[in-house]
Order: C-alpha cells, then sequence, then structure tokens
C-alpha cells in the first residue's frame, strides 16, 4: 500500500525539484551559519582587546638596560624577568656534602608546620562536614522539580546564592571579628562557603534525576519527606558523595590560604614569611602544601571514581 | 463503590477529562480503553489524586475523595493502590525495599527515614511477592530486573498496600506478550481472589475484552461506551479511535499483547 503511493507520489512531481530545493535551503543555512560565525569571532576579538586594554597589559614602562639606555617597553616584558627573581630568592641553598643539614635548615620550622598541617586539613573536613550538611538539606528545596512551593525555592536558593557569592576571605574576616582569631573563624567561613557551593552543585543533580520513582513513593501515600528520602535520595547518593570529595579537595585548599586573615592553619605562617621576608620559608610553605594537596587529590579521585561505579544502596 | 460524578480536568484550554460520570460497584474488573490522550490516565490519576480536578467530586463509601487532605489523602492513596507503565520504582533500591515503599503511609517520620520496617511488614511483602512468583529475586536490585519482573514487583508493592482499588496505568504496554499476559493474570488474580476492585486503562481491545467485566470506552475526555466487553460493536470501536485514515477497519490482532489469542482470533476478528 506504502510502496503504491510513493510511486505515485514521485510520477506526479519532478523528483528533482525537491533535491534542488533542498540544495538552495542547505546553502541558505550554511551562508547564515558562517556569518554567525565571523560576527560573533569578530566579537569575542573586540572585547577581549578592551578587557586588556583595561586591565593595563598594554601599558608602557621605562627600563633601563645593561648598556644604560632608557627604553620603553610594555609592562608584561619588563616585569616577566622578576618573577623568576622572586622564584630564585625563595630557593634555598642545598650543598650535596651537608644536604640533610641544609634540608633541616630550610624545614626549620617543621614543628610548627606539621601541627598546622594538621589544623589546615582539619578546618577543611570540619567545614566541608557542615557544607554537607547545610547544602543537602537545603538542595532539595532549592530544586525546581522537588521544592514544596515557589516561596520555599526562592527563599533557599538565594540564600544558597548569598552564602556562595561572598569569597571565603570575607566571611573569615568577619568571622575573625566575632569570634576572634584561630581555626574557628577558618571553620566557619568556608563551611558556609560551602554550603553555598554544594548547595547548588547537589540541587543541580537534583533536577536531574528521574521523576517516576518519585511519583510511585507518591502514589503510595508518602509525603514530601518520604518522596524525597525514597523516590531521590538514592538516586543522587553517588553524585553528591562525589561532589564532596570534590569540595573537600578545594576546601584543603582554602583552609591553607585562610589563615593569611587570622583564621587559622598554614596560612598565618605564609603571612609571616611574606612579611618578614624570609624568602626560603615561602618555598618550604609551598611545597609542604602542594604534597599535602596532591596526596588529597590523588586519593580522593580514586575514590570518587569508585564511588561513581558503586551501587548506592540509599 | 466508587462514584465519580461530573468531573473535570483541563490543561490550558484541553479537556483532559470532560463532564465524566461513573459508578463502578465494588469488586469489577474494568478496562478503561481510548486511544493516545483521551483522558484515561488522567481520569485514573484524579482517582488516586495524584491530580487534582477542575471541578467534579469523586466519593468511595460515602467518602468525598477530592476534599481528603494531609494523613487522610495519603491513606487514601494507599488503599487505591496505581501500577504504572513505566513500572516507577526505585531502581537503586532492592526488590524487598521497595514493596514495602507499600507500607509508608502508616509509618510516621522517623521509621520512614530510617528505614525501619516490622517483621510482620517484611513478613507480608514476602507473601505479596510470593504471589507474583518474585521471592527470589527480593534482594535484588529492581533495577536489573526485566520490565515484566518490575512490573510484578510494582503489583506486589501494592498488594501490600491492602488496597480496596487498584488502578493500572497501561500496565502492560512496555512489556513483551509472555510478561503482558502474566502481569494480566495476576491482575485478575487479585481480582478474582481479593475482591479488589481493578481499574486498568489498555489500549489493545482483545485484552480488554478477554480481561475485563466491563469496558469503559473514552474520547476526547469523555466515556463514549460504558458496558459489558461483548456490547462494544465494531461501529463504537470505529467510533472510539477514530481510524479515518484506515482503509480497513481495525484489526485486533495487530495491536494484541497477548500470546494465545493472537493466532486464534486472526480468522474471525478481522474486519474487511
Amino acid at each position: 500500500m506504502l510502496w503504491r503511493n510513493c510511486v505515485i507520489m514521485t510520477s506526479l512531481s519532478p523528483p528533482l525539484s525537491v533535491i534542488d530545493q533542498f540544495e538552495v535551503e542547505y546553502a541558505q543555512t550554511r551562508k547564515s551559519a558562517r556569518r554567525v560565525q565571523i560576527i560573533s569571532t569578530v566579537i569575542f576579538a573586540i572585547v577581549f582587546y578592551v578587557t586588556a586594554s583595561i586591565g593595563g597589559f598594554f601599558d608602557m614602562t621605562e627600563v633601563t638596560l645593561d648598556n644604560g639606555d632608557r627604553v620603553s617597553m610594555w609592562k608584561i616584558w619588563a616585569g616577566l624577568p622578576r618573577l623568576g627573581e622572586y622564584i630564585y630568592k625563595t630557593l634555598p641553598i642545598l650543598r650535596w656534602d651537608s644536604l640533610f643539614a641544609d634540608i633541616g635548615e630550610w624545614f626549620w620550622r617543621w614543628k610548627v608546620w606539621l601541627r598546622l598541617l594538621i589544623e589546615t586539613i582539619l578546618i577543611a573536613y570540619m567545614a566541608t562536614i557542615l557544607g554537607v550538611i547545610g547544602a543537602f538539606l537545603l538542595s532539595f528545596p532549592a530544586s525546581r522539580n522537588l521544592t514544596p512551593n515557589k516561596w520555599v525555592f526562592q527563599l533557599s536558593r538565594r540564600y544558597l546564592e548569598i552564602i556562595r557569592t561572598v569569597p571565603e576571605l570575607v566571611w573569615a574576616l568577619i568571622f575573625v571579628f566575632c569570634f576572634g582569631v584561630g581555626p574557628m573563624a577558618g571553620v566557619l567561613a568556608i563551611g558556609l562557603h560551602a554550603t553555598g557551593a554544594l548547595g547548588k552543585l547537589y540541587s543541580e543533580v537534583n533536577e536531574n534525576i528521574d521523576m517516576r520513582p518519585v511519583e510511585g513513593v507518591k502514589a503510595s501515600g508518602g509525603n514530601w519527606f518520604e518522596q524525597i528520602r525514597y523516590g531521590v535520595v538514592p538516586q543522587v547518593i553517588p553524585n553528591i558523595i562525589s561532589y564532596t570529595f570534590l569540595r573537600f579537595e578545594i576546601n584543603v585548599r582554602s583552609s591553607s590560604i585562610i589563615g593569611y586573615v587570622g583564621a587559622g592553619g598554614l596560612g598565618q605562617e605564609i603571612r609571616e614569611a611574606m612579611s618578614l621576608q624570609e624568602y626560603t620559608d615561602l618555598s618550604a610553605l609551598f611545597i609542604i602544601i602542594l604534597f599535602t594537596v596532591g596526596i588529597i587529590d590523588f586519593v580522593s579521585e580514586r575514590l570518587r571514581h569508585r564511588i561513581i561505579g558503586i551501587s548506592g544502596k540509599g | 463503590m466508587l462514584q465519580i460524578s461530573k468531573i473535570r480536568k483541563t490543561f490550558g484550554e484541553l479537556h483532559a477529562v470532560n463532564n465524566v460520570t461513573l459508578n463502578i460497584p465494588s469488586g469489577q474488573m474494568v478496562g478503561v480503553i481510548g486511544r493516545s490522550g483521551a483522558g484515561k490516565s488522567t481520569l485514573l490519576r484524579l482517582i488516586n489524586r495524584l491530580a487534582d480536578p477542575t471541578s467534579g467530586t469523586i466519593s468511595f463509601d460515602g467518602t468525598n475523595v477530592t476534599e481528603l487532605k494531609g494523613r487522610d489523602l495519603r491513606l487514601w492513596r494507599a488503599s487505591c493502590a496505581m501500577i504504572f507503565q513505566q513500572f516507577n520504582l526505585i531502581e537503586r533500591m532492592d526488590v524487598l525495599s521497595n514493596v514495602l515503599v507499600g507500607r509508608i503511609a502508616h509509618h510516621d517520620f522517623v521509621s520512614s527515614m530510617l528505614r525501619q520496617y516490622t517483621d510482620e511488614e517484611r513478613a507480608l511483602a514476602i507473601r505479596a511477592l510470593d504471589r507474583v512468583g518474585m521471592v527470589q529475586q527480593a534482594l535484588q536490585r529492581a533495577g536489573t530486573l526485566s520490565g515484566g519482573q518490575q512490573q510484578r514487583v510494582a503489583i506486589a508493592k501494592a498488594l501490600v498496600q491492602n488496597p480496596k482499588i487498584l488502578l493500572a496505568d497501561e500496565p502492560i504496554a512496555s512489556l513483551d506478550p509472555a510478561n503482558a499476559t502474566r502481569v494480566m493474570d495476576s491482575l485478575r488474580t487479585i481480582n478474582q481472589n481479593d475482591g479488589i476492585t481493578v481499574l486498568v486503562n489498555l489500549h489493545t481491545l482483545d485484552t480488554a475484552r478477554k480481561y475485563c467485566d466491563r469496558i469503559i470506552a473514552m474520547r476526547a475526555g469523555e466515556v463514549r461506551f460504558n458496558g459489558a466487553a461483548h456490547e462494544l460493536s465494531n461501529d463504537l470501536v470505529r467510533d472510539i479511535y477514530g481510524e479515518a485514515g484506515l482503509e480497513t477497519g481495525i484489526d485486533e490482532s495487530v495491536t494484541s499483547t497477548s500470546i494465545e489469542e493472537a493466532s486464534s482470533s486472526n480468522d474471525n476478528q478481522q474486519i474487511a
């Protein structure tokens, strides 16, 4: 039946006209796509140029060369060698015949640093837990598909937005003012920021779930909490754990700098070394942080990949 | 007795269910047929209160269902269990946990959040799984089961709700003929042995004829036919499905999902 219809259709209308029409339309589509491409490239280039010049990238500066000539050159070229100079200053003197003694000298404050390193990790740990609790509870009302009503939705969304928009260092300054110098201010600052950041990620996970199990629970007489507990949580738990580990990595980095404003951890040593111009201390601290963050990243990444594959029991 | 009177549900301009009045005595097995978008699903969702009617009332044994709120509403939902085309199970939980969700309306906050169920409830769940032949898979994750098995788990979950009515929304539309037969047989057994009223949406006419005491046919949100299966004439079928584009009539064997009937009914039911 269908076959006969086809034959009739093709015999009635010249077969080429449809293809010709397609060719014309295809050429038009191609042409307009290319126009959009060119225009957007030009716009991006202009915006990039404008931001670079506002950012001072094209500023000139006077430089004295080795032979005493004064020349004018771009700041970025004039300044780059000084970066190497700075790094060079932070390098310790290590001699082969007294290597251990030199390293011992380099890490001379290792007892203080070790204590502060542990403090740094504990700040990150506790802040992550506070963040997970807050974000987990708020992520459900802050999900468009799960929220009980639009007021709760707006309220929880805006709250998460505000606490994540304020940088950790600003929260830390506020909390140091309230609770004094020490790790508690750091825990609260990072925890609050982590709540906002995780809440956003969790609620995005929630918005991508399959709603059929939720409906299944609702149809059996489950209330809102039960719909969340049974219909949503088992689906999102692997992603939630994965994002939590990722956040812990970020929090370790944050907590190692947050001492700069007196909120505990290694940051206070960085500040001291900078202000006292103890350049080799800076490189020692940098190496400590690099190693710690590296190890934590490595372990948590492996855990995350395992958890994504693991079956959640909810 | 389930009494639906002048119920209406509109989505914007669309009248999904338009002025439907039905009386369904307890213990009947009722098939609701009609083409896609005829309002069959909406009707079932209105009864279970997954959807709220725009106007009209539904009452069951004298209780006005449309006015229920909070805990009463949840208990009503539990007492008219719903089975879905896509099963709507919690795929990442095991089968037993899924069945126990059927007890959720009777739990307080703490015990349901901690998934604490009594031994009686677990025994009830296992017996229900036994009835649908799924005890062996009780500790398997629901997501690893085949479609037919998942639908049987969904039926077990419905059973532990101790329902007065069972609503099945296209329960066999995603299943192969063997599983479709098994699921429809379970629904009929539940209807006959437990005396539970069953309302089942179907899009295959012969399944409705075979299993249901009574057929309700819907088109464009309205009930066009309401009576015994044998009273459904070919003209009515044409009207319900509105087969303007078809040269021949509707061949029930084409849409059939049952095994035994498909070949034997071929000869005598072809409408040329």
